[in-house]
């Protein structure tokens, strides 16, 4: 019993009771953080005063808070990992972290979190990392308000912003990746929650996720990334009112969903991007409430996609609406506005009383051809288009809005 | 002096000129006279280089005309039918004449124009003007630059009476001062008063080429259409 | 010479055709630029004007107009020039008077509404149309006299460039799918002032990307500043072979 209060004060003492500050830099108690940390008992806070620090695999191993004062640098000269965070309940805030060792035997990191729960990592700088913040078999890790700037000139020489390995319940926001390869990255991750992040050029893909169900993107940014977001072999994704912008050439994509199941796209903006949506071999994807302005093309659904639906979006000023490559299967269109729509309301009830086939000959010319996108603009491209929509004949005939809307659609953002 | 020598032209399949020559000399009218088709537009539209001739040649005081355009200089040509740009007024075309050919004539003949009143319809745009109008423009035009030769396509049809006497008047005077004239008419009358030779043109070739007073004498005939007659049958 | 270009640009200046001409280009453009929140989308619109209505005009009035002037030709030619100067001046005059129409119609409104490089490059390879179609619209008159015969021809020429050369692409495409047809079709497209100056202008509007690797082989000719440069000589030729050829024809022809 005596044993077991002594313990118990121990860890009163240790965590909180007891818990002290402990201060780096010139003329403070420690000069270099490695010393700080070495003589910091579990639950210390470490304030880190303004100054170049080496930092070269700095190794957490009990729970600590490190603090940055007015910008401390901490310096890990090109030869490893930043901070590696190995145990539960630390707090890593308002430090830069530069320079980490890159090649590809290892994933080196400004932050890397082991095997630990209940971290937060808010409001620090990453510059010239290999990777940014690396967590890998993490619980709920908060990663908040960092800024993260990548140096590699391309996509082979950089690694991810944020990289997440078998992680849960992560919490990403209002973070700024860019200059990385991708910007967020979700392998083996469920239930996080990504809001507000922006994700702008990068080097491949602003956000990209495999295997993780079950996560949700509300509000975030990817703009003008080099192949734009990609999701692939995951369910239950909710991606609401996100922005996907500029990110294009070749083969730039708004957003790339591979085999996505059960999921939710609402609300999102897609402007300017060479393809806005791709969609392969997924079903029962809900899209619906999107702006989609000024693509080269809107969607490309193709033909291994089911039960995907298509209601309220606007489809603005895209060069192609729709797009496919053979025979699509019960994937519905409905309500949704669409400026190409030529037909007309008698009965007022703002719906078009013709139904709009989205797939234009020439889009499926283009798609079988591609060099036929030279003829883009033609006038007798215009004529076959027109012709066709009218007395449609090789345009998919189950590809087709019923209820097409007159008017564009209010979106709440 | 213009010399024809064996000019040929065919349009299409059809010759209208064949193998014609014959020498204008200066200080002379010639009359060019033919049946319709027998080759007497041809035959200017050739001297004025805007026929180009199969093969044979023309020369203007010794001078190879083909390939040329300075000896226009020397060439006042009124057509048969004046045609001017329609938006165009009067002085307007005067002017731009002038502009285009003043530079290689220092003294500007323009009796006609102010004969004619020209002057006065200076604003009338070429649309509205009657035939006779036009055919005064057309006249005043070939006269204006003093040229040497005058080529003159059915000058007085269409004229009124007193206009005719004017150009008559001019012609009969260029003439004198020792210009090559070349008219071309139906009106044997005309041609009695303006002609010293008579150049027949028959199927594009020369049917004869004779002096007026030869010809009279020829036929025994006083006037120039019974002489003619005579002469055809 | 430019004392005849002056008459005739004083000339069609006066005629009621070019000033509905203009005011027709006008009126399109602004009301595109007002009707359309997204001054990128005007030009689209703009550029099929461009692309189908520009050539029309420009070759049938040139057409109509030279016919209508071979009175006025006639008398030229009997007069102390050479046919060459006749022709060129002809051709300066319309060209100008069309070329100017397509500047206040269109290029004002654009420049205004819209200015960047794109409706610069519109602007040109709108200018560089005219001038070709009106070259093409010499080369139909010199080879007819006959008036309907020669806007018969023009309308022909314009038909097949504007509508029927792409057909025609479409159907030769569609056959050797299978070949690797990138180099070929820009090969085609510089066949065609139409195609290569639609082209031009779709690449300034970005449109490249759509092309895939088409787009790629497209930007890397088109895409610089050299490319443009190259586009716009081989426009040149559009303007200058038919031209030369009108020329030629002229000089040996009986008026």
């Amino acid at each position: 019993m005596i044993r077991i209060l002594i313990w118990f004060s121990l860890l009163l003492h240790g965590s909180c009771l007891f818990a002290s500050d402990l201060e780096v830099g010139r003329g403070k108690g420690f000069s270099t953080l490695q010393s700080a940390v070495d003589k910091a008992k579990p639950g210390d806070r470490i304030l880190v005063y303004p100054g170049t620090y080496e930092a070269i695999n700095l190794k957490i191993e009990k729970p600590l808070t490190i603090e940055g004062k007015d910008w401390p640098v901490l310096d890990a000269k090109g030869k490893d990992d930043g901070i590696a965070i190995l145990c539960s309940d630390v707090t890593v805030k308002g430090l830069v972290i530069k320079n980490t060792n890159r090649g590809s035997l290892k994933d080196y990191a400004g932050i890397r979190v082991f095997k630990a729960s209940n971290i937060v990592i808010s409001g620090n700088q990453l510059i010239n990392a290999f990777f940014g913040i690396y967590l890998s078999d993490a619980r709920n890790v908060h990663v908040t308000n960092n800024k993260l700037k990548g140096e590699a000139p391309d996509q082979s020489s950089s690694g991810n912003g944020i990289h997440l390995w078998q992680c849960a319940n992560s919490v990403i926001t209002g973070n700024h990746i860019t200059g990385h390869r991708d910007g967020i990255y979700f392998e083996f991750a469920r239930h996080g929650f990504i809001e507000k992040n922006v994700s702008e050029k990068n080097h491949r893909y602003g956000l990209h996720f495999m295997f993780s169900d079950s996560n949700i993107f509300h509000n975030n940014q990817f703009v003008k990334n080099g192949t734009g977001v990609a999701v692939m072999y995951s369910t239950q994704i909710q991606m609401l009112h996100n922005d996907f912008a500029e990110n294009w050439g070749g083969s730039a994509y708004g957003i790339l969903l591979k085999d996505i199941k059960d999921s939710h796209i609402r609300g999102n903006r897609f402007e300017k991007n060479t393809t806005a949506m791709y969609v392969e071999g997924s079903s029962r994807v809900k899209v619906d409430s999107n702006r989609f302005v000024s693509n080269g093309w809107a969607v490309k659904l193709l033909a291994s996609c089911q039960q995907d639906t298509f209601t309220c979006n606007n489809f603005i000023a895209n060069t192609f609406d729709i797009s496919t490559n053979g025979t699509l299967y019960m994937n519905y269109f409905q309500q949704n506005y669409w400026e190409k729509y030529d037909g007309y309301d008698l009965n007022r009830d703002r719906n078009g009383d013709v139904p709009h086939r989205p797939v234009s000959l020439y889009s499926l010319m283009v798609e079988k051809m591609p060099f036929m996108i030279f003829l883009l603009r033609s006038f007798i491209i215009d004529l076959l288009d027109t012709s066709e929509r009218n007395v449609p004949s090789l345009i998919p005939e189950n590809i087709v809005d019923v209820t097409p809307r007159m008017k564009e659609l209010e979106l709440n953002d | 002096m213009i010399e024809i020598d064996s000019l040929c032209k065919t349009f299409g399949k059809l010759p209208v000129l064949r193998n014609l020559s014959a020498t204008l000399p200066a200080g002379r009218a010639t009359a060019v006279i033919g049946h319709n088709g027998s080759g007497k537009t041809t035959l200017i539209k050739c001297i004025l280089g805007m026929v180009i001739p199969d093969s044979g040649s023309i020369k203007i005081d010794d001078q190879e005309i083909r390939n040329q355009w300075e000896y226009r200089n020397r060439i006042g040509y009124m057509p048969q039918i004046g045609r001017y740009p329609d938006n165009m007024r009067i002085n307007q075309v005067l002017g731009m004449m002038k502009d285009i050919r003043g530079r290689f004539q220092p003294g500007l003949d323009e009796e006609l124009v102010h004969k004619y009143a020209l002057g006065e319809l200076g604003k009338k745009s070429m649309r509205t003007l009657s035939g006779g109008t036009r055919q005064k423009v057309s006249a005043a035009l070939a006269f204006m630059f003093s040229p040497d030769i005058l080529i003159l396509d059915e000058p007085t049809a269409g004229l009124d009476p007193v206009a005719s006497e004017i150009l008559k008047d001019k012609i009969t005077e260029s003439k004198k001062a020792g210009r090559t004239i070349l008219i071309t008419s139906h009106i044997m009358s005309e041609v009695e008063e303006l002609a010293d030779d008579i150049l027949y043109l028959h199927n594009g070739t020369v049917g004869f080429y004779k002096s007026i007073a030869a010809l009279k004498e020829e036929t025994g005939e006083e006037k120039i259409s019974k002489a003619l007659a005579t002469l055809l049958k | 010479m430019l004392k005849i270009t002056k008459y005739v640009v004083y000339d069609i200046l006066r005629s009621k055709v070019l000033i509905l001409y203009t005011a027709f280009l006008g009126i399109a453009s602004m009301a595109l630029f007002n009707l359309e929140t997204d001054p990128a989308k005007a030009i689209i619109s703009l550029l099929s004007i461009v692309m189908i209505i520009l050539p029309l005009v420009s070759i049938v009035f040139s057409t109509t107009y030279f016919y209508n002037a071979y009175e006025f030709m006639e008398l030229l030619v009997s007069q102390p020039l050479q046919r060459r100067t006749i022709i060129l001046a002809q051709y300066m005059g319309i060209g100008l008077c069309l070329v100017l129409a397509y500047v206040i119609g269109v290029g004002i409104p654009m420049l205004l509404f819209a200015p960047g490089e794109v409706s610069v490059i519109l602007l040109f390879a709108g200018i560089m149309l005219t001038l070709s179609f009106t070259a093409f619209a010499f080369l139909a008159s010199v080879l007819t006299r006959d008036k309907a015969r020669g806007i018969g021809v023009s309308l022909l020429l314009w038909f097949y460039l504007a509508i029927l050369y792409d057909a025609i692409l479409i159907g030769i495409l569609y056959a050797f799918n299978d070949y690797p047809l990138e180099k070929v079709v820009i090969g085609l497209a510089a066949c065609n002032p139409i195609d290569l100056a639609r082209i031009m202008v779709l690449l300034k509007l970005d449109i490249s990307a759509l092309m895939g690797y088409t787009g790629a082989v497209f930007q890397e000719i088109f895409g610089n500043g050299l490319g443009i440069a190259m586009g716009f000589v081989v426009l040149t030729l559009w303007v200058l072979l038919p031209l030369w050829l009108s020329v030629r024809i002229f000089r040996r022809k009986n008026i």
